[in-house]
């Protein structure tokens, strides 16, 4: 029997992208299926969690992350301000200097520019668990950083063991706040379990190691997109706005930065979107101690799961992490429809 | 007039100053760490306490990478990273390049919503998989397996993504010239369309070895016993354990300088690749 061509085409078609689908199917799709069910359950990790014997306890494990007085709200409730902090920190960090970057690299003037591009960017592709384990020696209490500090005459912390909140030790160097006694109208009540005056810590001390190094990583990638984009940008356009006066930073005001909006757009949300994923160094280097002020939901429900065996938990806050993601994707999305519009 | 010259020209002196201290003053910043690593590596175990910010090592002592091989398990790290890195760089560069043929130039019932689908999970953050992947290792009986360590990530949706766009944008006449000739949809993309798409296979090779190479969430829900201990686990395993008294900084740099060398290697050979992938991944 002869196919028709437009019979075998459909066939070859589906023959061609078979494996992928059977491998996505099998390990993204059916995965996060399983993964909604247990997170209805009070699964312990034994047999199977399709068993009958596994009980069913509906949203419980939301509720116990959201409204419910326990360690399971305070822990993760802690884990979310945690990583608000990195996101708030590290994105726009790394977003500004992978910029400055990408424009001092792009200057024409300066030569060179292929060795400092392979330098900016050779830590982003080095492995994250190596570069943690480089980071716990230079930032040891007598390592490297501290003892470039004592060059300056700066006592350094012993980083990865300070628990301590920036912005606390920014508003009591400040004299707004004793840190010793706090304030009791911060201290009495806040949001979800956790007092204002914890939601106000800041990042801690050990935190900003984990920060620093993230955004040493990941600044060199971003700049490579910046440097791609300046790259599109016609000359003509620059050589236009010299010839009509305009000066260095009036140039990069009105014609350079203007024309990497779509890019910074994409550097800003692919920020944002991994900053909230951040488990290796974490894992690595601080294992959410100290005082839990490391610990990330990312981190928080790999060790609800396989260190305390409540894959429910576990389940749930990845679900929940999702759809943060999802919620700062979407948004994206939406934000660049209204200007492609 | 000579002067606003001699002026503007004293301004492009200064600011090409200001541009090369500012290059060389992060590129101290982003490379010293490497310094520091390595010569910790060569380093005894007091003097690398004692003078972190040397680049010499004095002594130079190759106790560190002695130690490493003879008293940890980095020989079987080592091996297992090269079989599972291996396994899936190929099995991306294959897959992922059928599959990206297929949606670039079939035409079959069901290809716009499959690239749908495909778009659909490069937005699904990988943290969210640890658990459910662990899930569906255990019921399928794979847990602890090699199979577990490369099956499942094997294929990926990026992957699947950058080969389209690049079959997307080599002219058509090619495969047409095959097909006249009497060549299968087969043939045509083995011995027609693959030979031309080496830039963009290079470019996956290149990204799926590093990637996977690097990879330490998958192993830790894939498998549990050392013997399938990937290098970036076993790493991370000794660094987190005291290994005896210590705290033994060149030995666990050392076994990091040896996770991040053959990464280094393939940069400095292809670095031109690496750039096109980062940037491939930014049009997603």
């Amino acid at each position: 029997m002869r196919l028709s061509a437009k019979a075998r085409e459909n066939i070859a078609g589906w023959l061609f992208v078979a494996p992928v689908i059977v491998i996505l199917g099998l390990f993204m799709l059916l995965p996060i299926l399983m993964a909604m069910w247990v997170s209805l359950t009070d699964w312990n990790g034994q047999g199977s969690p399709f068993k009958s014997g596994v009980p069913f306890v509906g949203f419980d494990n939301y509720s116990k992350l959201f409204t419910e007085d326990g360690l399971t709200r305070q822990d993760f409730m802690t884990s979310v301000r945690n990583n608000i902090y990195y996101v708030g920190i590290v994105v726009p960090v790394q977003t500004v200097l992978a910029l400055g970057l990408a424009l001092v690299v792009n200057s024409r003037m300066l030569k060179g520019k292929g060795f400092f591009r392979a330098a900016f960017f050779f830590p982003s592709v080095t492995s994250s668990v190596a570069i943690s384990v480089v980071f716990l020696f230079i930032f040891a209490s007598s390592g490297a950083v501290n003892n470039l500090l004592a060059f300056f005459g700066v006592q350094g912390p012993q980083w990865f063991a300070d628990a301590r909140g920036i912005l606390h030790l920014v508003l009591g160097g400040l004299g707004v706040v004793d840190v010793d006694n706090p304030p009791a109208f911060l201290t009495s009540g806040g949001p979800f379990g956790l007092s204002w005056w914890d939601w106000l810590a800041g990042p801690s001390v050990a935190m900003s190691t984990i920060m620093l190094l993230v955004i040493w990583t990941t600044s060199g990638t971003f700049m490579l997109m910046f440097l791609a984009a300046l790259q599109d940008i016609p000359v003509t356009l620059e050589e236009a706005s010299m010839l009509d006066g305009a000066g260095r930073w009036k140039r990069l005001r009105f014609v350079t930065l203007p024309m990497l909006k779509p890019t910074l757009f994409l550097v800003l949300t692919m920020g944002i979107i991994s900053t909230w994923q951040v488990f290796d160094q974490v894992y690595v280097m601080s294992q959410g101690a100290p005082g839990k002020t490391t610990l990330t939901p990312a981190y928080l429900s790999y060790t609800q799961a396989f260190d305390s065996f409540e894959y429910g938990t576990g389940t749930a806050i990845s679900f929940v992490l999702f759809a943060i993601i999802v919620l700062f994707t979407i948004v994206q999305r939406w934000l660049l429809r209204e200007r492609n519009a | 007039m000579a002067t606003v010259r001699a002026n503007h020209g004293a301004r492009t002196v200064a600011s090409t100053f200001v541009g090369y201290f500012i290059l060389v003053f992060f590129a101290l910043v982003f490379l010293y760490p490497f310094v520091i690593q390595l010569s910790a590596s060569f380093k005894t175990e007091p003097n690398a306490a004692l003078t972190p910010l040397n680049p010499v090592p004095d002594p130079f002592v190759t106790d560190a990478y002695h130690k490493v091989f003879l008293s940890t398990d980095m020989p079987l790290w080592l091996g297992n990273s090269l079989i599972v890195t291996i396994a899936i760089t190929l099995g991306r560069v294959l897959l992922d390049s059928m599959a990206g043929y297929a949606l670039a130039r079939l035409r079959f019932r069901g290809r716009k919503a499959l690239f749908s689908a495909v778009i659909a999970i490069l937005a699904v953050p990988g943290v969210v998989l640890f658990i459910p992947k662990f899930l569906v290792l255990k019921q399928f009986g794979m847990y602890d397996t090699y199979t577990a360590l490369i099956l499942p990530i094997i294929a990926d949706a990026g992957g699947v993504f950058i080969m389209k766009q690049f079959f997307e944008s080599i002219p058509r006449s090619v495969e047409e010239a095959a097909r006249i000739d009497g060549a299968g949809p087969w043939r045509t993309f083995w011995s027609v369309v693959l030979p031309m798409g080496r830039p963009a296979l290079i470019t996956l090779t290149i990204i799926s070895f590093q990637s996977s190479w690097n990879e330490l969430p998958h192993s830790l829900v894939a498998v549990q016993s050392p013997d399938l201990y990937t290098l970036p686990r076993g790493l991370a395993v000794l660094v987190s354990g005291s290994l005896g008294s210590g705290n033994q900084y060149p030995l666990k740099l050392g076994a990091a300088v040896l996770a991040t060398i053959p990464v280094a290697i393939i940069f400095v050979v292809f670095q031109r690749y690496f750039v096109r992938g980062a940037n491939e991944g930014a049009d997603k």
